[in-house]
């Protein structure tokens, strides 16, 4: 499912290579704190990349900086370039807006950019573009909740924090469900939260005295919503489809719950595969220059073992 | 801004706008929810609203003391998450020693109710004796116990043990003659709140120190005292909030209480106390967050706007309870 679209750029790779070897080269990682469950996850497979790239490349040295907010991601940034002297940056932009001409800087500078997950506003400006697949995973929730209600059915949706990421998961679910005969009764946003979640869906519950099914499309929002379901003791909804494959939930698919059916992954852990894609290519001769699209893949209880993680917070 | 510290008097007419401004939007609400669902004012809806408002409900009542005191706390959001992630640990931690039972519940709320006090004596105690800023105080600890739960967390959710989970829902979801203990609590918060901020003296010497400190001094009010109590006391209300969150979904993580410091204060400036102090109000910041409450649950229960406008409904809704209440005074 995970497929590479490389556009060569030589002269960036050349440029790396030639000064590369001998001294040691810095990689500085700047990602977002871990202010919910995702990006949690994120910051742990960040620094289990770092740690295990670390005793690989001798040659190496990583540094890794969280911050709380744009602005505050932008001072760490300045920070790396000036202090660390980095050869090449990961940066996973709390926004694309702010980030852009901060992280354009530093690609001016000569330093090898990798950007992940939101893309920033100005194309062009990374050396490696590695991301989850938004559309994808929006389009295998659509077509799961297809293949699940044949017969089509009542549904409501929660949608995430108001983004370009949200957008684009809930435009192609809608084009997934698009002519079955699943009629959304309400979307609402949850914004990744479980209480919110939680406070939408006891409301959707006293709207509507039927409910088939339910996008939750996120692990913590399906964490809410079932547990106002409970509460209200309703027995007419069949199932809750979350979505990023949180361990939790996927341990409750592996095991059969059949509220929970089936889980779509969006993994934090892409931030490993970029900054081990970065050290191959200050460390060696292989290209990896491009994009790198981390597909959205349909987690069942076939195959759930193999999502599940015991180690990360997520 | 007008130098009102206490409400206008007009003698036999109407009661002033301060009065009946934070009433009348709520008035509103309820008639404009009643008509746009009809299972609005079913029990469930009614329970789920009043239920989920405890939270920010008991929260702005500590609150309410603080403003009039003169002082302000940006910390509870965080305090909150804070103290309901070092509860879920210690419950977990204890549960092979106590079994799961009452008194393993009773040391969850004790912890949760020693952690509040502490939390609230520390802010009160930097802002009293080291004479910082509130502001500044409770900015930083805010910031503090948000990291700090965040690090407890390990980044993720605390949750708590399943079985112990299943015991204690019912301290959210159930209650003594179908009234939930949520509500019971918050509305016996509110009656001792009242009580307090209106019949004894320790709610006039709060409004006496907000309104002028060094008149209250020299009045013979330990300024410092007052001051450090109503910290005490909001944070003691968050351990009871936390004590009724955690039964509900049984986990902690970084986005617990997010913005629950600025509804708290919405509500209680939306209630008619001033934000500069010398003038509080407990059962206006009832009304407060009840509005805070209704305007979600009406969003959510019609589709009459775009999801992406709740935001500027809520924000419109605020400013326009503030300006009802200000009446004709408005002008200035």
């Amino acid at each position: 499912m995970t497929f590479m679209k490389m556009t060569l750029s030589a002269t960036a790779l050349a440029l790396m290579t030639g000064s590369a070897m001998a001294q040691t080269q810095v990689i500085g990682v700047s990602i977002p704190a871990a202010t919910h469950g995702w990006a949690g996850g994120m910051n742990f497979f960040a620094q289990d990349a770092i740690n295990r790239l670390e005793e690989v490349y001798p040659d190496l040295d990583f540094v890794l900086a969280t911050a709380s907010d744009p602005a505050r991601q932008v001072n760490d940034i300045e920070d790396m370039v000036a202090t660390r002297n980095i050869s090449a940056l990961v940066v996973l932009p709390f926004e694309s807006e702010p980030l852009t001409a901060p992280v354009q800087a530093v690609s001016d500078a000569g330093i090898w950019v990798t950007v992940v997950d939101r893309g920033l506003s100005v194309e062009g400006i990374e050396d490696l573009y590695v991301a989850g697949d938004n559309p994808g995973f929006g389009r295998v929730s659509g077509e799961y909740m297809v293949s699940a209600m044949p017969e089509g059915g009542d549904i409501v949706v929660f949608r995430g924090i108001a983004s370009t990421i949200d957008n684009e998961r809930v435009d192609n679910f809608m084009a997934a469900i698009e002519g079955s005969n699943i009629n959304v009764l309400a979307a609402e946003h949850g914004n990744w939260n479980r209480d919110t979640s939680f406070e939408v869906m006891q409301d959707f519950l006293s709207r509507f005295p039927n409910i088939d099914a339910v996008w939750a499309s996120d692990d913590d929002m399906a964490l809410g919503v079932l547990a106002a379901i409970e509460a209200a003791g309703r027995t007419d909804i069949r199932f809750v489809l979350g979505g990023a494959g949180m361990k939790e939930m996927i341990a409750r698919t592996r095991d059969g719950d059949p509220m929970i059916p089936a889980n779509v992954t969006y993994p934090p852990a892409m931030i490993a595969t970029a900054i081990e894609l970065t050290a191959v290519g200050l460390t060696s001769n292989a290209p990896v220059a491009g994009e790198f699209i981390i597909g959205s893949v349909l987690v069942t209880p076939d195959n759930a073992a193999d999502f599940y993680f015991p180690d990360s917070p997520f | 801004m007008s130098d009102t510290t206490a409400p206008p008097r007009r003698g036999f007419t109407l009661p002033p706008m301060t009065v009946i401004g934070p009433v009348l939007a709520l008035v509103l609400l309820i008639v404009l929810g009643a008509s746009l669902n009809s299972n609005f004012l079913s029990a469930a809806n009614v329970t789920n609203v009043l239920a989920r408002s405890a939270f920010i409900g008991i929260i702005a009542v500590g609150m309410t003391f603080v403003i009039t005191a003169g002082g302000l706390d940006l910390s509870v959001g965080s305090m909150a998450a804070f103290v309901a992630g070092l509860m879920i640990l210690v419950m977990n931690a204890a549960l092979p020693t106590l079994g799961i039972g009452l008194p393993l519940v009773l040391l969850g709320m004790g912890v949760a109710l020693l952690a509040g006090l502490c939390a609230g004596l520390l802010n009160g105690l930097l802002i009293t004796k080291l004479g910082i800023e509130a502001f500044i105080v409770t900015l930083g600890s805010m910031g503090i116990y948000r990291s700090l739960v965040t690090w407890l967390a390990d980044g993720g959710t605390l949750s708590l043990n399943f079985e112990l989970r299943r015991f204690i829902r019912p301290i959210y979801f159930d209650g003594l003659f179908g009234v939930t203990w949520p509500i019971i609590v918050f509305a016996l918060v509110v009656i001792i709140g009242e009580i307090v901020m209106s019949r004894t003296s320790f709610g006039r010497h709060a409004a006496a120190v907000g309104s002028n400190e060094h008149v209250s001094h020299y009045s013979g009010i330990s300024v410092a005292r007052v001051r450090l109590v109503t910290y005490v006391m909001l944070g003691l209300l968050v351990g009871i909030a936390t004590i009724l969150y955690v039964p509900r979904l049984g986990s902690a993580s970084s986005s617990t209480g997010v913005l629950w410091e600025l509804e708290a204060i919405a509500a209680v400036i939306i209630g008619g106390t001033v934000l500069k102090g010398g003038f509080g109000r407990v059962w206006g910041t009832v009304i407060g967050v009840l509005i805070l409450s209704l305007i979600d649950n009406i969003l959510n229960l019609t589709s009459l706007v775009s999801p992406y406008l709740n935001g500027a409904i809520q924000g419109v809704i605020i400013v326009l309870a503030v300006i009802l209440q200000r009446g004709r005074k408005a002008s200035s």
